[in-house]
């Protein structure tokens, strides 16, 4: 990486509230191109707000977000999605390979449905997740693990430079989160950026190389060697980290 | 009445023909948006919306004095378009939850319509005659050019599905990724539910305010259980939705006193019983079916293991023992002697005499598999 | 005023009254919809009650109904349980299905009876005088008054008595199971009571003003007061308002009263919508105003706070940079930094903005809780 890598995602002043209760507080963010970053912080810190109004699924109050020099609405094509998977009801009657297509619905645009091409590239995403036996299986049929593969696929079919993920990690199996973390880095290896929304702080050093602190304001962001330190840790948590941090340390 | 009797009456028999083109075009149309209405839990809408289609009805028939579908119709859909923007704004800007929201909505704007109903029978001349019929449907009311208006407000409708089939589809499985795609999702939002206040104020004259929200949620209700696709399911809640008015029809035009909505409803509640039990897979008839034989299955293999544990303790593991300890064993469970005439069947024991049973070779196998998959099976 | 409409308005505001307990929790409880179902399957019990006893007076065909009202919760669990169907379409499945089979037997069996599907939706309370209630050859007043007084003081009773399990039931199932209150056998009673009420006023007021009646009232208070009691006493106000204003805009427009009182419920809702002191649309707006203001100060103060001291802070502090950053028009921005300065959270300093310590200690208790 060279001194000043240029920023992939660029987040100034952004403030965003519910209703009359301001969630996020002037944050800044950049984020440098080919990194794999977590964004932590204790609950209701609005990691997830963050995400979402980064992009524009939610209206911020003040402040703008560039995705490489320009705003998100023109350059949607180059973000891919991965929202919480206890977003939907899996009980949808779709099977895995059709939600895994509903990742090119963007780029076919309105009305223009999927073809051979979609299938196959569709198929080439499932087997990238390790799902291709389960193409024409009903969703509702699916472990928890096997649900989070599915909609990383369809954010792969997306084909993205740039991908946001919500809670990639939450209630998957020891086998899938390995799976998942091998895939995230085989994003960054063909130099894709990738922010994730993280709950494990014992984690964090080992899978992401970026993190962000996150606490209605930004409390740093940075290289996980400069920036997860204690003393952020403790600014953003408060007093409660303490006993996290010794796991990791015996760890 | 016979069978050709009635078939005779379908085709030629101007009323019933009418009655049931117009039931079964209704069954499709909102058999179709019912789908999309089920799978967004918007099943009571249809509830709603058709109780407060009532005084748009009316107000239409005062404005224009005209009794014509197409004017009614319009005046329902604006209605019923109204109540449910007005009630998505109550949900949106207070903290009255959606059911109430609904309950409330439904029951005023039919108040209010009651309200109204009043002064068209103080029209000097009985021309309001029969605008009551939207209240509990009077198919036998209709007429060619009414069934023609149903068509052609539906075919719109199902067109537009499926032109939007792929956002539709995306929209009610994951709003936010389609947001985050740039689809405009209040647009797609208000666009299908346009479409099924449609669906639903078409089919009030034939049917009425009260069982039109059967037809939204039940032809769908019943279609899920059969397939696991949403096209497939479109198809066949459209198909469920018409054959219920077939059927219904016909019956009603067998007997007095039988009105064609309630007749209709009660098919389609038929056909949502048959799924229910009997649809491949989810039905509960086939649930209860692999519960017994996995619990068959269970006692089964009980007994095989523990003659082998028996036999084992023994040092011969072809042992004969008695079905009382065996009995002793499986305390609880029951159908131990059932159990090992299966196996007999089998080949997997063979009786000694009148109480006792060994293990063969061929079941000391089988006992050898079951107990290294489930080490302690109790 | 003649008796016949002191009788009417009475028997009204006593109905509205009776309808609002009740509607009170399932308003809390989300379960309006419920009640719909209930209002069309009643018709069910009466009708089979009807063909047991041959007498559309007896008291028999109030606990049928009742019964039926039960079953249709009863049925619509069930449904639910077995995870096939949602709840929503659970209750749309079932009550269409038992009110069909009403109509039915209404008219195959029972067409030359007063038993009229149209009564039961529409309701006539303009009649309910000529029904009287006559004790040992005295004529002691309607019969309706009678039966929705009776309803009114059951349902104020079981309300009082049960107050503290009906609470905890409604606002934490789960607390109230583990402390040994029963939920379930609540919600049966709850629902008893729902049915009760319905079968004794449909025939009055018709069953879609009974949904007004349980269901608007208890709407409007709620937005209202956030004090459960108060909320019952709201209710029942606000329904008997709705019984007067309704039975007179009927009487003035000649027009059904039921349908009248329904409107007026819907009125007095819109009204309390709009212009509720602190839920309504109105004040909720003016509180936004308002707030956006005091909102946009401190993601001023907190902007400052935040560059304070760093590198950037000169360029950070800028007055251009507010419209580049922020993306504040100039008009606003202008606004908000005078409005700002006027509370003392900000001062000028050579084009640059700077915190006052009270716009810095704002800052810093704002972005600590």
């Amino acid at each position: 990486m060279n001194q000043n890598p240029p920023n992939t995602i660029e987040v100034t002043d952004l403030t965003v509230a519910y209703k009359d209760k301001p969630v996020l507080w002037d944050v800044d963010l950049e984020v440098p191109e080919g990194i794999l970053m977590a964004i932590v912080g204790p609950n209701g810190a609005g990691k997830t707000t963050l995400i979402k109004a980064i992009l524009g699924l939610i209206e911020p109050a003040a402040g703008q977000v560039l995705i490489q020099g320009a705003p998100y609405k023109e350059q949607r094509r180059l973000v891919g999605y991965v929202p919480q998977r206890g977003s939907v009801d899996w009980d949808f009657p779709t099977t895995v390979i059709d939600v895994v297509k509903m990742g090119r619905y963007g780029s076919l645009g309105w009305i223009r449905r999927p073809g051979k091409k979609e299938q196959q590239k569709a198929m080439e995403a499932l087997e990238k997740v390790g799902m291709s036996d389960f193409a024409e299986r009903q969703i509702s049929q699916l472990s928890g693990g096997q649900q989070q593969r599915v909609f990383l696929a369809r954010a792969l079919v997306q084909e993205a430079s740039i991908y946001f993920m919500d809670e990639p990690f939450q209630g998957v199996d020891a086998v899938t989160e390995r799976a998942i973390v091998t895939l995230l880095q085989d994003l960054r290896a063909s130099g894709k950026t990738v922010v994730c929304v993280h709950h494990d702080l014992t984690t964090v050093p080992e899978y992401f190389d970026w993190v962000m602190l996150l606490n209605v304001r930004r409390i740093a962001s940075g290289p996980v060697e400069e920036v997860f330190t204690d003393e952020n840790l403790r600014l953003a948590y408060g007093g409660r980290v303490g006993f996290l941090r010794e796991r990791r340390a015996a760890q | 009445m016979t069978l050709p009797d009635l078939l005779n009456n379908l085709l030629f028999d101007y009323t019933v023909r009418t009655v049931a083109l117009g039931a079964m075009v209704l069954g499709v149309v909102s058999g179709a948006l019912g789908t999309f209405a089920l799978l967004r839990k918007q099943s009571l809408l249809g509830d709603a919306v058709s109780h407060a289609a009532l005084p748009g009805v009316v107000i239409a028939f005062l404005l224009t004095r005209s009794k014509a579908s197409i004017v009614l119709i319009l005046g329902a859909a604006i209605a019923g378009w109204l109540a449910t923007i007005w009630m998505m704004n109550i949900v949106k800007h207070t903290r009255v939850k959606e059911d109430n929201a609904l309950g409330l909505v439904l029951s005023v704007f039919f108040g209010f319509g009651l309200m109204l109903l009043t002064f068209t029978q103080r029209l000097p001349d009985s021309r309001q005659a029969g605008l009551d019929s939207f209240l509990f449907g009077q198919a036998a009311t209709l007429l060619t050019r009414d069934v023609l208006t149903m068509a052609a407000l539906g075919g719109i409708s199902l067109l537009l599905i499926g032109v939007f089939w792929k956002e539709f589809k995306l929209l009610s499985f994951d709003r936010e990724f389609a947001a985050s795609l740039g689809f405009p999702i209040s647009f797609l939002d208000i666009l299908l539910t346009t479409l099924l206040v449609i669906a639903i104020v078409i089919g009030l004259q034939a049917v009425g305010v009260v069982l039109m929200s059967a037809m939204v949620v039940a032809p769908a209700a019943a279609a899920r259980q059969w397939t696991d696709r949403l096209g497939v399911m479109l198809f066949l809640s459209s198909f469920f939705g018409a054959l219920a008015g077939l059927i219904g029809a016909l019956i009603s035009s067998l007997g007095s006193g039988l009105s064609t909505g309630p007749v209709v409803v009660l098919s389609i509640s038929v056909i949502v019983l048959v799924s229910l039990f009997f649809a491949p897979n989810r039905g509960l008839f086939w649930r209860w079916v692999r519960q017994r034989r996995n619990r068959r299955k269970l006692r089964i293999g009980s007994v095989l293991s523990n003659l082998y544990t028996l036999g084992s303790q023994h040092g011969d593991p072809k042992h004969a023992h008695s079905i009382e300890v065996l009995r002793a064993m499986n305390y609880g469970r029951g159908g131990v002697q059932r159990s090992l005439l299966t196996l007999e069947e089998r080949g997997h024991v063979v009786r000694e005499d009148e109480h006792k049973w060994a293990l063969t070779e061929s079941g000391l196998e089988e006992a050898r598999k079951i107990t290294q998959q489930s080490p302690q099976s109790e | 005023m003649t008796s016949s409409q002191i009788e009417i308005q009475l028997i009204a505001i006593i109905t509205a009254a009776a309808c609002a307990l009740p509607g009170v929790i399932l308003v809390l409880r989300r379960m309006a919809m419920m009640s719909d179902a209930i209002s069309h399957t009643v018709l069910l019990g009466i009708v089979i009650g009807f063909f047991l006893v041959g007498d559309l007076n007896s008291p028999i065909l109030i606990f049928g109904a009742a019964a039926i009202g039960v079953l249709t919760v009863s049925l619509v669990a069930l449904l639910e349980r077995t995870r096939l169907v949602k709840e929503d379409a659970a209750i749309g499945l079932v009550f269409p299905a038992l009110f069909s089979i009403a109509v039915i037997l209404i008219s195959r069996y029972a067409g030359d009876v007063h038993l009229d599907t149209d009564a039961v939706l529409v309701g006539e309370l303009a009649f309910a005088p000529f029904d009287r209630l006559i004790v040992f050859g005295r004529d002691i007043g309607p019969r309706g008054l009678y039966v929705m007084l009776g309803i009114l003081l059951f349902n104020t009773l079981f309300i009082t008595i049960f107050y503290k399990e009906l609470k905890i039931t409604t606002f934490d199932a789960g607390l109230a199971a583990a402390l040994g209150f029963a939920p379930t056998l609540m919600h049966y009673a709850l629902m008893s009571l729902v049915s009760l009420t319905v079968v004794g006023a449909f025939d009055i007021v018709g069953s879609i003003l009974v949904v007004a009646l349980i269901v608007t009232p208890p709407a409007a208070a709620y937005l209202l007061t956030d004090d459960l009691g108060r909320m019952f006493v709201l209710s029942v106000l606000i329904g008997a308002l709705s019984a007067l204003s309704g039975y007179w805009l009927a009487y003035g427009l000649d027009a059904s009263i039921a349908g009248s009182i329904a409107t007026m419920t819907g009125v007095i809702f819109v009204l309390v919508f709009l212009f509720a002191p602190d839920k309504g649309l109105v004040s909720s707006a003016r509180r936004r105003t308002r707030q956006k203001w005091e909102f946009a100060q401190t993601m001023l103060a907190i902007h400052l706070f935040n560059h304070e001291n760093t590198p950037a802070a000169s360029e950070e502090s800028r007055f251009a940079h507010l419209r580049e950053h922020l993306r504040w028009e100039d008009a606003f921005a202008n606004q908000v930094v005078k409005r700002a300065e006027n509370a003392k959270l900000i001062q000028r300093n050579n084009g640059a903005l700077e915190l006052t310590d009270h716009g810095r200690q704002h800052a810093q208790i704002t972005l600590t809780n």
